[in-house]
């Protein structure tokens, strides 16, 4: 090393090198082979000129490497680089809220809420034991013995608890626990309780909908769509509580109640008794989650001469001057049909439906025939399932051969079964000017409520207003009269059937109305499984005992809230509109001559 | 400053005030500085999730700055024949420990590393890269001069051994930068481009070996080139530290990513500098180490003596190299790896040992006016 600036290695001075090189070049190989490389590669260059050269290059490199650094950083800190995209693979893009849904005026009937939860991973904590016992001190109410089983164990993940408060998510962070995690979650929330819980259905912890519009709309849900039902929660909330006090009175043992805009076909409110909350669904009784509004098929009774008298109506094999002689009960193979208010004579029309007679009704419905006679009950959406927006439609039942005993008892409601969200939406066309409109639990603007399908004459469905104002005014349904707001309707009493046939003592009793008769508006259906007579109905569990007055509670609660302007029933207008004339029949009796 | 020492002034001290390189001995004092406030920032959170006082990590590391800077200024003010002499024994000295180390040496997280002096616990392998890069340097220069094929067999024999006791550790990431020293004065040295080929060929069939054969090597890898094939949880922890770090940082003592990452006092000490201090900071401490380490090549590249320049390149290397890794490893353009930040992650050792190198690059890198090396 005595001169590093030392000319090219030809003059190097260096005996090792002078000895070295004589055998190389003797005999050309091994080492000095490598050692001729190394001398021609420097190309006359002394050590220090090539290191220096060489250097350059590390140099070179060095700049590149810390250059890409800066560049990343720049990358990571200000344009996230690396950072969304990993997170990305890391876990799926969080699916959308699950959409609310409101009732007609936006009132909130479920909502889903963020809420926390604590979670571990067993691997990453550093002393299960310790973890266990702070984080007990948070949580008092998990078992200090089940916290270290968790985090103990093999797993990868185990919760510590859901639901947390921010107070107790502060508390576990400020513990700084290392494999403790927070995690987000949402939960569905009805803040309505189980006022719509049969309409509504609920929700299981996977965002799936497991019943009613959760589950009919899950698929627009879960994309964070808000779904903005008919129903008025305000007359929801009436006809619930009404029904609740009619059941709690007869000791029922179930109830139904449906309100549906006769214009538009909108549901206002559907309830079925008794129910559950949805919040807590786990802890429903079957029976209360067994909606009896839509799922439920009962044989309705008499409420069924509304459409058959409509029938024969609208058949023309009848008219409001016509009649049935109704002096002797029909006897048909073993079967006898009676009337429970026999009047043993002839009848005219308005009193065969004013009096309830099956006998008449059931001559009239002979006179349609039984072609006629299911064809306009197909008309009127009576023998198919409900379209009604829930998964819970029932399936009505009636006879696959129509023969004539069928066509009298289907005259009078026995012998079909049906639900009362089905008989509600058939008798709004009766009541409205003829009009069929699919019944919804959607809300409808004005444009978009559908034409409607003529069913009938608007003269069939004028004379029916007036005979199911008679009803109420003369008739089996006087309790159904709410002063002011021009009610009609019918009672439909009829007997369970058990085992050994009609039970005497197990009815469904039911009243089907609208109102206010001179334009109407809605048609409010309720009805109430087995009550039982009471000392101020003299034991009576009838239609007209139990199931009219409650109409008439909830009419006279929802008509000054859905903005029905009351009415002088006595005025020379409203009387003339709802005047039945019972013009005598040409050689015909009158009903108060016999 | 340039007050206090009279240019006529031929003390020591005088001398040595004159003719170092006060731009680099500035750039890493500020360094030093910078990695106080950092353990500072990061190391309690740490401590107090194992179990140790809250300054556990500040105390043990501040008590050791004072000394490495010392040591660090005392070793500047060597001459260039002492500095090799100094490092010869250092060297030797390291040797013996790195070679008891499997026999007495306490195992830390599945390697033997550290070793038990008089109350003090010391990775020798930390001692090993500054010396050996001194030795490595002289022994290459010797051969060089020689010329002949033999005389390069002892700078071999040197790698080849300390290599195999790192391995022996095992300890990947210290053998990747002494290879790296050793590799870079070779090269320096005149290794021939055929042979570098030959060599970089079987380095990496080094790391295919070591992938193939340690696990921890094969799932660090498997998960840089594939983050679904395993836990890629302290690098995505990183990288959103410096995310959310954007420009000015969220401030000190605000960050998140000390309280996740496990060792991010020491492994992970950039990412709690980009998340409390910001991208700017970043960029001051990469622009720090970039000037210490680019400075250093260009004053080795103006040295007229082999040995020198070698031992300059390698020292530098080591530091630079080191800080790359970390860097580019907290900002995943590489697998992670452990490694240090010289001067500013945790670590006694590292600290003395940085501080050990820095004062032989800085005696090696001073003015030499006109002076015959011996």
């Amino acid at each position: 090393m005595t001169a590093p600036e030392a000319p090219a290695q030809a003059a190097m001075p260096q005996p090792d090198l002078a000895t070295a090189s004589p055998p190389a070049r003797a005999d050309g190989t091994g080492w000095n082979l490598v050692q001729r490389i190394l001398r021609r590669q420097d190309r006359g260059r002394t050590p220090v000129e090539v290191g220096r050269l060489r250097l350059a290059l590390v140099f070179g490199a060095f700049t590149v490497v810390f250059v890409a650094i800066a560049g990343q950083l720049v990358n990571v800190s200000l344009l996230g680089g690396g950072v969304e995209a990993r997170q990305l693979v890391a876990r799926k893009p969080a699916p959308p809220e699950r959409g609310e849904i409101l009732d007609r005026n936006g009132q909130l009937l479920a909502a889903t809420l963020p809420t926390t939860s604590v979670y571990a991973d067993p691997r990453k904590v550093l002393d299960a034991e310790d973890t266990a016992r702070r984080l007990h001190q948070v949580f008092p109410d998990v078992p200090l013995a089940t916290l270290v089983e968790r985090l103990a164990s093999e797993r990868t993940f185990v919760y510590v608890r859901r639901n947390i408060s921010p107070q107790q998510m502060q508390r576990v962070n400020s513990l700084g626990l290392p494999g403790v995690y927070f995690q987000e979650e949402t939960r569905r929330l009805y803040p309505q309780g189980p006022v719509v819980s049969q309409v509504l259905g609920f929700s299981d912890v996977d965002n799936q909908g497991l019943g009613g519009v959760e589950r009919q709309f899950n698929d627009r849900l879960r994309t964070g769509e808000t779904i903005q039902l008919s129903l008025d929660l305000r007359v929801q909330h009436m006809l619930r509580q009404e029904l609740i006090t009619a059941m709690t009175r007869f000791s029922a043992i179930g109830a139904a109640g449906v309100v549906l805009d006769a214009r538009t076909a909108e549901v206002l409110a559907m309830v079925s008794l008794p129910d559950f909350d949805p919040n807590d669904p786990g802890r429903a009784p079957d029976d209360a989650r067994f909606n009896r509004a839509t799922l439920g098929v009962y044989e309705m009774g008499s409420t069924f001469k509304i459409f058959n008298t409509a029938m024969g109506l609208e058949a023309g094999v009848t008219s409001m001057s016509g009649g049935y002689d109704a002096s002797a009960p029909i006897r048909i193979g073993r079967f006898e049909i009676n009337d429970d208010h026999a009047k043993n004579r002839w009848m005219s029309t308005p009193e065969i439906f004013k009096y309830s007679s099956n006998i008449g009704s059931a001559k009239m419905a002979l006179d349609v025939g039984a072609a006629g006679q299911r064809q306009f009950l197909e008309r009127l959406r009576l023998l198919q399932p409900s379209r009604l927006e829930v998964p819970e439609v029932g399936r009505p039942q009636f006879p696959k051969a129509w023969r004539p005993i069928n066509v009298m008892t289907i005259a009078f409601g026995h012998g079909i079964s049906v639900s009362p969200m089905m008989l509600a939406a058939a008798t709004a066309p009766v009541v409205n000017g003829g009009f069929w409109r699919e019944p919804t639990l959607l809300r409808r603007e004005l444009e978009e409520v559908p034409a409607g399908e003529p069913i009938m004459s608007p003269r069939t469905s004028a004379d029916m207003r007036r005979l199911m104002r008679l009803v109420v005014v003369e008739g089996t349904g006087r309790n159904a009269n709410v002063d002011g707001y021009v009610t009609g309707g019918k009672t439909g009493t009829a007997e369970k059937i058990g085992a050994g046939g009609y039970q005497k003592n197990k009815r469904i009793s039911s009243f089907v109305g609208a109102f206010p008769l001179h334009d109407p508006k809605y048609v409010v259906f309720v009805m109430l499984d087995e009550p039982k007579g009471i000392r101020e109905t003299f034991g009576f569990a009838t239609a007209g005992w139990v199931a009219a007055p409650t109409f008439a509670r909830v009419v006279s609660r929802i008509g000054p809230l859905l903005g029905v302007p009351p009415v002088d029933e006595t005025t020379p207008e409203i009387r003339q509109i709802m005047a039945v004339t019972e013009t005598p029949r040409p050689g015909g009796q009158r009903v108060s001559q016999r | 400053m340039t007050t206090t020492f009279s240019r006529t002034d031929t003390s020591v001290v005088g001398r040595w005030w004159w003719t170092i390189d006060r731009l680099s001995l500035a750039a890493l004092c500020t360094i030093m500085f910078i990695g106080c406030l950092l353990i500072l920032a990061a190391s309690p959170a740490v401590a107090t999730r194992i179990g140790l006082d809250y300054f556990y990590f500040v105390k043990r590391q501040l008590v050791l700055v004072p000394p490495a800077l010392a040591i660090m200024l005392a070793v500047s003010m060597l001459d260039m024949v002492s500095v090799r002499r100094l490092a010869l024994v250092g060297f030797v000295g390291t040797l013996v420990l790195l070679l008891l180390v499997p026999v007495m040496g306490a195992e830390i997280k599945g390697a033997r590393r550290w070793i038990n002096i008089a109350g003090f616990s010391l990775q020798p392998s930390e001692f090993l890269k500054p010396t050996f890069a001194v030795v490595a340097a002289w022994l290459f220069a010797r051969a060089r001069a020689r010329g002949t094929v033999l005389a390069f067999v002892p700078p071999i024999a040197l790698w080849g051994l300390c290599a195999a006791l790192l391995l022996a550790q095992p300890d990947l990431g210290q053998t990747v930068v002494l290879s790296a020293i050793w590799f870079t004065q070779f090269f320096l040295a005149g290794l021939p481009v055929i042979l570098m080929v030959i060599g970089a060929v079987a380095g990496a069939a080094g790391l295919v070996m070591a992938y193939h054969t340690f696990p921890h090597v094969t799932s660090r890898i498997n998960r840089f080139l594939d983050p679904d094939s395993g836990d890629t949880f302290q690098v995505d922890r990183s990288l959103e530290a410096f995310y959310k770090g954007g420009l000015f940082g969220q401030g000190p003592g605000e960050g998140r990513v000390k309280q996740v990452i496990p060792d991010v006092h020491a492994d992970f000490i950039y990412a709690v500098a980009g998340e409390e201090f910001g991208m700017i900071a970043c960029l001051i401490i990469l622009a720090l180490f970039s000037l210490v380490v680019l400075r250093g090549f260009a004053k080795a590249m103006r040295e007229t003596n082999l040995f020198v320049m070698l031992a300059v390149a390698g020292l530098f290397t080591q530091f630079g190299l080191q800080a790359a890794i970390h860097m580019a490893s907290t900002l995943h353009l590489m697998p992670t790896k452990g490694m240090t930040l010289p001067f500013i992650s945790y670590g006694g050792s590292s600290l003395l040992a940085i501080g050990i190198g820095c004062g032989f690059a800085l005696a090696l890198t001073r003015k030499r006016y006109g002076r015959v090396d011996p």
